[in-house]
């Protein structure tokens, strides 16, 4: 066995066909996970564990947007590839496709769309990570969106993690590249794996060949997208996303009175309110009409009244779980607003430092020279600054109309 | 031979939620009946404890033919059958019975809800109780308080009773009473003041619109009574914030008609009136670090402070300093 694990990791070539193509870039931490996957396949055939290749936990770190949770989906259809071969994740089998859909019967997925994951939700999902797989491969339990989980979730978490069943594997994804973010204990416990932000290029190409995208907007797209696939392939794909980002850049240059400021901040505000409810506006009532259902609403007899007694404290606490998933929605919105203001004057600062390197914005370089000329470095910097505190503001639940307002008023002023 | 007194309505309808007032219609009814029936049988009972059987044997005429007094109260929570069963004797009201309906208005089922409207199409004598919110009526009803108790009070000592014991009409009235038998002559302010000290109410934006005029020493006292009331500390930043936006607001839309700006702006013209006052002595720059601070402030009394009453403090001298600040760049 020892044999083909050195033929393992003398193979450093990560395929660049099957599920692995689905991935831009980040093709050091692609190789450490292929020959995990290598390993694991061989494990499952009858071998050892691989030499250490493979391990039961691993944490995805990287900037937002640079694929974690793609990453993570690759490597859990690589472990459920059930072609046999020399190359784990065909990318046609069963197990390949329904891993990657995330339907497969042996992966878990996490993925919050409240504030934070919440420890009765780990509870449960520790029970059935100590399951045996039912297609005898891997059991995979995919976290996305670690650094949402509340410390009493990550502690519900600790055991089973350090030592899981068998065959079970811990992918835990976080869209940060600062450590901090995911508890110490449940850092600790994982194998690391930090993606670096995907190069334009790899974007573009990316956009183009996977998705079909113009090439003139794929390199745009690229350009613009400050190293994000995900916020790329938006811009590209929706032209009311490329509105809301011309309208949010052309803030900077519009603000001559304080009058203006407020009118931005209503627009920023109401743009992420609008965004919130669209989103989730009919799943809300959907849901809440299959609770009552489910409760026995609309039904007629003796009894019916205290079964729907019962069912409006559910409806109470679904609504609960409503509210937080369209918090978030709000301030995800508003969130990447906030990132292309940084962009912008982050431009402006290298603008006014005279640095030959890319610009964020290349499609904004007369606005951000010209105002490169106007302000001087120092007031570029506090109005980057205002930017930022504005985002952690909003972290920290300030109302999002006082955090805005207050941001544009320094930006207005510099 | 005193004169008969005409005999009471055998229907009555005591609406409304204010509570101290409701007891005292009740009360006032029940002494009336009383005078015009010393024998009455009275029954006083919650709605939800009766049953439509018992209400019947409750309003039935006494084989003796004494006078009986059925008193339902908290109709607004009737169930339907009750409901249903007190619409129906309301048609036909017997004889030598009164029946009386305490309601709140309210009520959580449709029936309980058109109680009122039943009995009143039924003819029933209606004492309304409405809470009271108006300023002018809580003003009037402390002067009615000291008048039936029998002293007089003038407009101060009004106001200093109102800012010193709170809207409570129980608490007013019970202070009121307390005053006139303590004192001989018409109370005003001073003597108010002797007996009562403090402030019972204190809201975030009496603490607000001291700060943004630059009153240090008067926005610090309201804060203090405030927090040491209870006002919860969110409430008191969000009054700030809201004060300052208002203030940069009111200031960049310039000057002209405030019903056109009221809307243009979106609060109520009486705002813009009054915050066009409080705008006096603000800059440009001395504006942007106030919203700083109103900002800060709004995440720090989320849990970002250790101290929620410290952070307060400082955010609003700062605004008032702000404030002072461009005042004295003028």
């Amino acid at each position: 066995m020892t044999g083909s694990v050195e033929a393992v990791l003398g193979q450093p070539a990560v395929p660049t066909t099957g599920v692995w193509a689905e991935v831009v870039g980040q093709r050091s931490v692609l190789a450490e996970l292929y020959a995990a996957a290598v390993a694991a396949a061989g494990a499952v055939s009858g071998g050892g564990t691989g030499g250490g290749a493979m391990t039961h936990a691993w944490l995805l770190t990287g900037p937002p947007g640079s694929g974690q949770t793609t990453v993570a989906r690759v490597f859990a259809a690589a472990l459920q590839c059930v072609v046999p071969g020399p190359v784990p994740g065909c990318g046609a089998c069963q197990g390949c496709r329904t891993a990657l859909a995330g339907t497969h019967a042996d992966l878990r997925i996490v993925a919050p769309d409240g504030l934070s994951i919440s420890v009765a939700e780990m509870r449960a999902l520790v029970q059935t990570a100590a399951r045996r797989p039912t297609a005898g491969r891997w059991q995979v339990v995919l976290v996305e969106d670690a650094d949402r989980l509340t410390e009493g979730a990550a502690n519900a978490l600790l055991k089973a993690v350090e030592e899981p069943a068998e065959r079970t594997v811990f992918l835990l994804c976080a869209p940060s590249d600062h450590p901090d973010d995911v508890p110490v204990t449940i850092r600790s416990r994982c194998r690391p794996l930090a993606l670096g932000t995907p190069r334009p290029a790899e974007i573009a190409r990316a956009l183009r060949d996977h998705d079909g995208v113009d090439p003139e907007l794929a390199d745009w797209a690229a350009s613009v997208c400050g190293g994000h696939v995900e916020r790329a392939r938006r811009l590209a794909a929706d032209e009311a996303a490329r509105q809301r980002r011309a309208a949010v850049l052309a803030i900077p240059t519009a603000l001559h009175r304080s009058a203006d400021v407020f009118r931005c901040a209503d627009e920023l505000v109401k743009a992420a309110e609008t965004d919130a409810v669209e989103a989730n506006e009919i799943r809300n009532e959907e849901e809440k009409e299959a609770l009552r259902t489910a409760m026995g609403a609309g039904g007629t007899g003796k009894g019916t009244a205290a079964a729907t007694r019962g069912a409006n404290a559910a409806v109470r606490e679904l609504e609960k779980r409503q509210k937080s998933r369209t918090t978030r929605t709000q301030r995800d919105s508003l969130d990447q607003a906030l990132i292309d203001l940084t962009a912008f004057y982050r431009d402006v600062l290298v603008l006014s430092a005279g640095a030959a390197v890319p610009l964020n914005h290349p499609d904004r370089e007369a606005d951000s020279r010209s105002a490169a000329a106007r302000w001087t470095p120092e007031s570029t910097l506090r109005r980057l600054e205002s930017v930022l505190e504005c985002r952690d503001a909003l972290a920290a639940n300030v109302k999002p109309r006082i955090a805005v307002e207050a941001m544009l008023m320094v930006l207005w002023r510099g | 031979m005193p004169p008969q007194p005409a005999p009471p309505a055998p229907l009555q309808l005591i609406l409304g939620d204010e509570e101290l007032l409701v007891e005292r219609a009740t009360r006032e009814t029940l002494r009336q009946l009383r005078v015009a029936e010393p024998m009455a049988e009275l029954t006083r009972l919650r709605a939800t404890e009766l049953t439509p059987p018992h209400l019947a044997e409750l309003v039935s005429p006494s084989l003796f033919a004494e006078a009986r007094v059925v008193v339902l109260e908290a109709a607004q929570e009737a169930g339907a059958e009750i409901c249903e069963a007190v619409a129906a004797y309301c048609r036909a009201p017997a004889e030598g019975v009164v029946l009386v309906v305490v309601h709140s208005g309210g009520g959580r089922s449709k029936l309980a809800k058109q109680l009122p409207a039943t009995l009143r199409s039924a003819g029933a004598e209606v004492t309304e109780c409405p809470k009271v919110t108006k300023a002018s009526d809580r003003e009037a009803f402390v002067r009615n308080e000291v008048r039936v108790a029998g002293g007089r009070i003038d407009a101060a000592g009004v106001h200093a009773l109102i800012e010193a014991v709170g809207s409570d009409l129980r608490e007013l009235a019970s202070a009121a009473a307390q005053l006139v038998s303590d004192h001989d002559g018409p109370l005003d302010e001073a003597t108010v003041r002797r007996y009562h000290r403090g402030r019972a109410e204190v809201t975030g934006f009496a603490v607000a619109e001291r700060a943004v005029v630059g009153d240090v020493p008067g926005a610090l006292e309201a804060l203090r009574w405030a927090l040491s009331l209870g006002v919860p500390h969110v409430l008191v930043a969000d009054a700030l914030a809201d004060a300052v936006r208002s203030v940069a607001l009111v200031r960049g839309a310039g000057g002209g008609d405030p019903f056109r700006l009221a809307g243009q702006l979106g609060m109520p013209p009486w705002k813009v009136k009054k915050v066009r006052n409080q705008i006096r002595g603000w800059e440009d720059d001395s504006l942007v670090r106030a919203m700083r601070v109103v900002a800060t402030l709004n995440g720090e009394v989320k849990g970002q402070a250790a101290d929620a009453s410290y952070a307060l403090e400082r955010a609003v001298l700062e605004v008032a300093r702000a404030q002072r600040a461009g005042q004295r760049a003028r």
